[in-house]
């Protein structure tokens, strides 16, 4: 919806949050996921969960919320909650701010009485956050604390000890140590929120003695929007890559009349710092394992001559697809998403032209499309919107662009045999088929919530649940990571289940669209039986659930010769295979680690 | 601005803030006559009369804007 994408009108989502709801909540085509909230506050949030909602809901999240009761939240976690346990929580969210800390320091106090107080200030919370990870065991978003909107001791207020800012700053501190050093924990940045917004709007003491809420009310949609960055990174609905325009979007000037060298880029003139500024801010996201592609109105050799400039930030080389033609934007955008195997609602177009961006919008309403305004925000706009929002960070992302290039020599190489199998021996794949082990969880978190297509149950779990399967012994688990002489495409094929006695049931079983068709998913099932058999399994069965995307694994357990013993109406299907006696290996292309 | 105007951007502020494009308030109207109008909605309500008339109220103002009559009468005040 165009009015809860970033740039949007507060005022506006406050006044017609009803009806943006019932909007929202017409459109049942979509699939979304559900997912239960449990806001902790310190303040009043209502209007904050309402907004949630909105944002939520427009990125295929459906939320249920439970509110812990005003100001409670250390007891909702620390005593018997029979209502949150009944509630069962997939994410916590503790809203904390400044004005929950109790006590501050005084000039009166010495310097260690000021390192007391910050440890028991400090302690509470901590205890709950353990207690959540023991009880409820998901993930959590946690307020860091804002700068106080005073200062009593002026600039002395943030470096000494007697400072309310010092000890605001001392406690974040805190904060962070713990959120580096624990998995499954998040920090919601208020203080960067109340800076941007300007920290003495925010903390307007109007809305806290009229409402108790912690930052006034027009701050509330962008502080919604933040948080839901962070959840909606947790469940896989990041962005995946950018498409750029070129013409005075990465360069000033138009290429195609001024030539390479008068285009602006490098350090000569202000426009040219500021495009390279940019173009530096666009390469560090290729770190982050998003994808840069190019969609110009240009000849092709003149656009890609820009890059050949030695003062230019970007080369041709970073680039996954590029297309500098003169089709329509819209249609290259289709064709960038199609040869890179993703979808289009993944892509974040970037163009300076806004009839140019009126028509991608118009023709590919899923694609993000910011309005950029002027090349010196170009950066802030990009920022802001949060569409890369980092919270589970795997080698997998460092690696991805190379793993991409890799993808396209494979497509040549295929291209030179006619046997399929001969081209499939050609790769020389190695696969690693283990149970899950930590080095992994986080990308294999990562995949469950971003795989659709290949995926038989579509079962998101949080690094939280893989973790918990991991340990149960009543599990077996199996992660596939494939190389071939291309390249290492790192884990790309989930499988675990639970054992019942002789029986096991397959309870997801996923591939990455990237390794269809070498017959990876042979691999999986000969070890997945090798391991039944070690554990005295006898019946193994296979469950499908249809979704919009998932079609193409439909009948995937009659490939692995499992027998259908039930459909219901919806095509939900139950597979059975009984383990023989003799098993023979299915995979005769990949050898696995430890073979070769 | 007189009031039989105010009451009818009111009107349309509540039309939005409850989502019912068929209430028509009335210098009567009071929380009594709205379920949904509670003091959870009233933050919205008094937030979007202070965005659409350019005005600001205060901690005391608020406190007493319970019913339409008292809250034209605070618009009229303000807008003085």
């Amino acid at each position: 919806m165009k009015e809860l994408e970033y740039p949007f009108d507060s005022e506006f989502i406050l006044k017609k949050k009803r009806s943006l709801r019932r909007e929202l909540l017409k459109d049942t085509e979509t699939a979304r996921i559900k997912k239960k909230v449990a806001v902790l506050c310190g303040s009043t949030v209502n209007d904050i969960c309402d907004v949630m909602r909105l944002f939520l809901l427009n990125t295929g999240i459906e939320p249920e919320f439970y509110i812990s009761e005003y100001n409670k939240y250390w007891e909702d976690v620390m005593f018997d909650n029979p209502e949150l346990e009944a509630f069962a929580p997939d994410i916590i969210y503790i809203h904390t701010s400044t004005r929950n800390i109790h006590e501050f320091p005084n000039v009166k106090m010495k310097e260690d009485e000021i390192d007391t107080l910050l440890d028991d200030t400090y302690a509470p919370f901590e205890q709950m956050w353990e207690k959540i990870a023991e009880k409820y065991q998901c993930p959590v978003i946690q307020n860091n604390f804002e700068q106080p909107f005073y200062r009593l001791l002026g600039n002395k207020d943030v470096s000494d000890v007697h400072g309310r800012l010092n000890f605001v700053c001392r406690l974040n501190d805190r904060f962070y140590e713990y959120a580096r050093t624990h998995d499954n924990f998040y920090i919601n940045d208020i203080n960067y929120m109340a800076s941007t917004y300007g920290i003495k709007k925010w903390a307007d003491p109007f809305y806290w003695y009229m409402y108790k809420y912690a930052l006034a009310l027009p701050a509330i949609p962008e502080f919604a929007y933040n948080i839901c960055n962070i959840i909606k990174s947790i469940y896989g609905k990041n962005k995946k890559a950018l498409v750029l325009d070129l013409d005075n979007t990465l360069w000033g000037g138009i290429i195609g009349d001024d030539g390479a060298e008068n285009i602006q880029i490098g350090q000569e003139t202000p426009t040219a710092e500021i495009y390279s500024e940019f173009q530096e801010y666009l390469k560090a996201h290729k770190d982050l394992g998003i994808l840069l592609n190019i969609d110009s109105k240009n000849d092709e050799d003149k656009a890609l001559s820009g890059f050949e400039r030695p003062d230019s930030v970007l080369k041709k080389d970073d680039f996954l697809v590029i297309k500098a033609n003169w089709e329509p934007k819209d249609l290259n955008l289709v064709a960038i998403a199609d040869e890179i195997n993703i979808g289009t609602d993944s892509l974040v177009f970037v163009d300076d032209n806004p009839a140019e961006r009126m028509i991608v919008k118009e023709q590919v309403p899923e694609v993000a499309v910011p309005d950029i305004t002027k090349p010196e925000h170009y950066i802030e706009v990009l920022d802001q919107a949060g569409y890369f929002e980092v919270t589970n960070f795997s080698d997998d992302d460092l690696k991805r662009n190379s793993m991409y290039k890799a993808n396209v020599q494979r497509k040549r190489q295929k291209a030179a045999f006619t046997d399929y199998t001969d081209y499939l021996r050609s790769l020389e794949m190695v696969a690693e088929i283990e149970p899950f082990n930590d080095t992994y969880m986080s990308r294999i978190a990562q995949l469950t919530n971003k795989t659709n297509q290949f995926n038989l149950t579509t079962r998101r779990c949080s690094m939280a649940e893989i973790e918990q399967i991991s340990d149960d012994s009543q599990y077996i688990t199996l992660y596939g990571k494939l190389t071939d002489k291309f390249g290492d495409n790192g884990v790309v094929a989930i499988l675990f289940g639970h054992l019942d006695g002789s029986d096991f049931h397959i309870d997801l079983w996923l591939m990455s669209c990237r390794v269809l068709k070498r017959d990876l998913e042979f691999a999986m099932m000969d070890e997945l039986v090798k391991k039944c058999r070690e554990h005295g399994v006898a019946t193994m069965y296979g469950y499908y659930y249809p979704t919009a995307k998932n079609g193409m694994v439909k009948d995937f357990y009659e490939v692995q010769q499992f027998e259908k013993i039930s459909e219901d109406e919806e095509g939900n299907a139950v597979w059975k295979y009984e383990v023989p006696q003799d098993y023979e290996d299915r995979n005769k292309v990949i050898k696995l680690k430890g073979e070769e | 601005m007189d009031d039989k105007k105010i009451l009818e951007v009111l009107n349309e502020i509540f039309q939005d803030i409850f989502d019912d494009d068929s209430l028509a308030i009335t210098a009567e109207t009071n929380q009594d006559d709205i379920e949904e109008w509670d003091s959870l909605a009233n933050i919205n309500i008094v937030f979007a009369i202070e965005d659409e008339f350019d005005i600001k109220f205060d901690v005391d103002d608020i406190t007493k804007m319970k019913s339409v009559a008292i809250i034209i009468d605070e618009i009229k005040k303000k807008l003085a």
